[in-house]
């Protein structure tokens, strides 16, 4: 009980940081403004295509879906503009907090450190929830105007891939935040990383060895693939979930121990 | 309420304190002073279970600080030097987000901070951003955020710095209002500070504690061995006898030729006869000064020299080198 009050009073303390400066508001403008472009972008492709589609009856290849053409495509672009505005919700978390040592008013209170973590993540994951949440306008106007309306299913997998990146993103940046009292450090550091990560999903082709494979495993956005496509794989959820919580322990570690070398 | 026994911090090599042991009573206002870098705030951030100690230990209301920190935290307020405070958030709001986190049940969290709003005299800017406030404001906030949990002890670490004189008037006020209800430990390197608020002093020096009683004791103590200071000119072979023979004066130093200091006991004046009976030996008096020790004095005598003996024997007279017995006349 006294656990929650003291998450939910540390999210609420985030928003009241987020809604206070212009973070919130420049994350959320220039979210919706992305997605809205490459929304945008994407359905005159798609609309263009199933013209000539539909011209060449006959011989035409499959006809494109929505889902597969518009919706995966605006999310895969998405998933990548994640990884340019995650560092920004994450860079102050805890790196404001030291420098401006209200760090010794939080571990001077009655809650653990687990409690920080977790209030923190929540609060920076539910901002980036409001941020998708906003940008599905786009969506929800398929089901009115559409022939054929998408299916929902792919579209509420691939929602969730895009939350579950975006929060692997938050603990990594997170983490990377308790390291340093110096913001720009710690956003410069977590994009860093997050870009490293990206590129490791490169590397994988057919004709990879194991350990680029391996490494290719560890790329964030390949295991997108399956849940873009509506299939729930126990595997990609186990990895998403393991990344997070083992940043959010590096986390946990390393605040504990600033306490020893303070 | 607080026993502190044998602790130790050490920074890699540095050793910030060094087996430090006191006591403070319920209720209490315990005057933590010492110069800057003295080890005051690495011990209280000790009680308050921000950094672990090196070694011995800390029991806050009968709860180890590093055995069961939850505990010792809920039961504790804390005003760091600098009142962590968020700048982009409106003091209404901060002290909401405090009483939270300290635990405060939602029903009385409002009565609580209207509470300590009132008792620090912060309410006229409920609605102000913090960052937006004097020093003196920000002060005071930091002091209702320690205050909000209504904590049995309260550490606060210099509160007064940085404000004018009116409001230190008032933050002392306010601190001996707090005494009695709370258990009260502050640090500060302001002395009348300790005279005025202060039931009990505990000075401390590189790491150690150099002296502890009431600021009267202290006083006292050191007063009581005042010493009056005689420069004469003139043959002063056998003086030193006659002096011995004034009622009052313990103990007849000579420290080089024509300079000589006399202990007088506890309060008594010796100067007046003194000056009769270097006169009445023919002898010239250039010079009388009574080197009485203010806290000031105290402080500065017990804290320049050095600490093994001023451990050994906290109240000695000044010693002649020690630049204390010459700050006044």
């Amino acid at each position: 009980m006294t656990a929650l009050r003291n998450i939910g009073a540390l999210i609420e303390k985030e928003w009241r940081h987020y809604f206070g400066s212009p973070i919130a508001y420049v994350a959320i403008c220039i979210w919706t403004l992305l997605f809205g472009g490459f929304y945008l972008l994407v359905m005159n492709r798609f609309i263009v295509y199933s013209l000539r589609a539909g011209m060449s009856e006959m011989g035409g290849g499959p006809k494109p879906g929505l889902n597969d053409w518009v919706i995966s495509g605006v999310l895969h672009n998405m998933a990548v503009v994640t990884l340019f505005i995650t560092p920004m919700l994450t860079m102050r978390l805890f790196a404001e907090e030291k420098r401006q040592g209200t760090m010794e008013l939080l571990e001077t209170s009655p809650i653990t450190s687990w409690q920080i973590i977790a209030g923190k993540f929540l609060g920076a994951l539910a901002l980036f929830g409001l941020m998708i949440a906003v940008s599905l306008v786009n969506f929800v106007l398929l089901w009115h105007y559409a022939t054929t309306p998408p299916e929902w299913k792919p579209v509420a997998t691939g929602v969730l891939a895009l939350l579950l990146v975006g929060a692997c993103f938050i603990a990594l940046g997170l983490f990377v935040s308790t390291l340093t009292r110096n913001q720009i450090v710690a956003g410069t550091l977590t994009f860093g990383l997050l870009l490293g990560i990206w590129i490791l999903g490169w590397m994988d082709d057919p004709s990879a060895g194991p350990v680029a494979k391996a490494l290719a495993y560890l790329g964030l956005l390949t295991h997108l693939e399956d849940l873009m496509k509506g299939v729930i794989d126990l595997k990609d959820l186990v990895f998403y979930l393991s990344f997070m919580v083992f940043s959010l322990f590096l986390a946990h570690q390393s605040v504990e121990s600033q306490r020893w070398r303070a | 309420m607080i026993e502190v026994d044998n602790l130790t911090k050490r920074y890699g090599r540095n050793t910030a304190v060094d087996a430090i042991s006191f006591r403070v009573h319920k209720g209490e206002i315990l005057g933590f002073l010492g110069p800057n870098g003295a080890g005051k705030t690495t011990t209280m951030r000790i009680l308050t279970c921000y950094l672990p100690p090196t070694e011995g230990t800390a029991r806050v209301a009968g709860y180890d600080v590093f055995a069961q920190p939850l505990e010792v935290k809920r039961r504790v307020g804390y005003t760091p030097e600098t009142p962590p405070l968020y700048p982009d958030m409106d003091v209404g709001s901060f002290l909401d987000f405090c009483a939270k986190i300290k635990g405060v049940p939602a029903a009385q969290r409002k009565t609580r901070i209207a509470d300590a709003m009132e008792k620090t005299r912060v309410a006229d800017v409920k609605r102000t951003l913090i960052g937006r406030l004097s020093k003196g404001y920000r002060q005071r906030v930091g002091l209702a955020q320690a205050i909000l949990h209504n904590p049995d002890v309260l550490i606060l670490d210099e509160p007064t710095a940085g404000l004018d004189p009116k409001q230190i008037i008032e933050t002392r006020e306010l601190i001996r209002g707090l005494g009695g209800e709370h258990t009260i430990v502050l640090s500060t390197h302001i002395l009348p500070e300790v005279s005025m608020t202060c039931g009990r002093v505990v000075i401390i020096n590189k790491g150690r504690v150099v002296a502890e009683d009431t600021p009267e004791n202290l006083t006292h103590r050191l007063q009581g061995a005042a010493t009056v200071r005689i420069e004469v000119q003139g043959a002063d072979e056998g003086l030193e006898t006659t002096l011995s023979a004034i009622p009052g004066a313990k103990a007849v130093r000579r420290v080089r030729a024509g300079v000589f200091e006399v202990d007088a006991e506890g309060g008594r004046d010796v100067r007046a006869d003194l000056a009769r009976a270097v006169i009445a030996r023919g002898l010239d008096l250039v010079g009388l000064q009574q080197a009485g020790m203010s806290l000031e004095e105290i402080f500065l005598h017990l804290t320049t020299t050095d600490v093994a003996t001023a451990e050994a024997a906290p109240p000695a007279p000044p010693a002649p080198e020690a630049p204390a017995a010459e700050v006044r006349s």
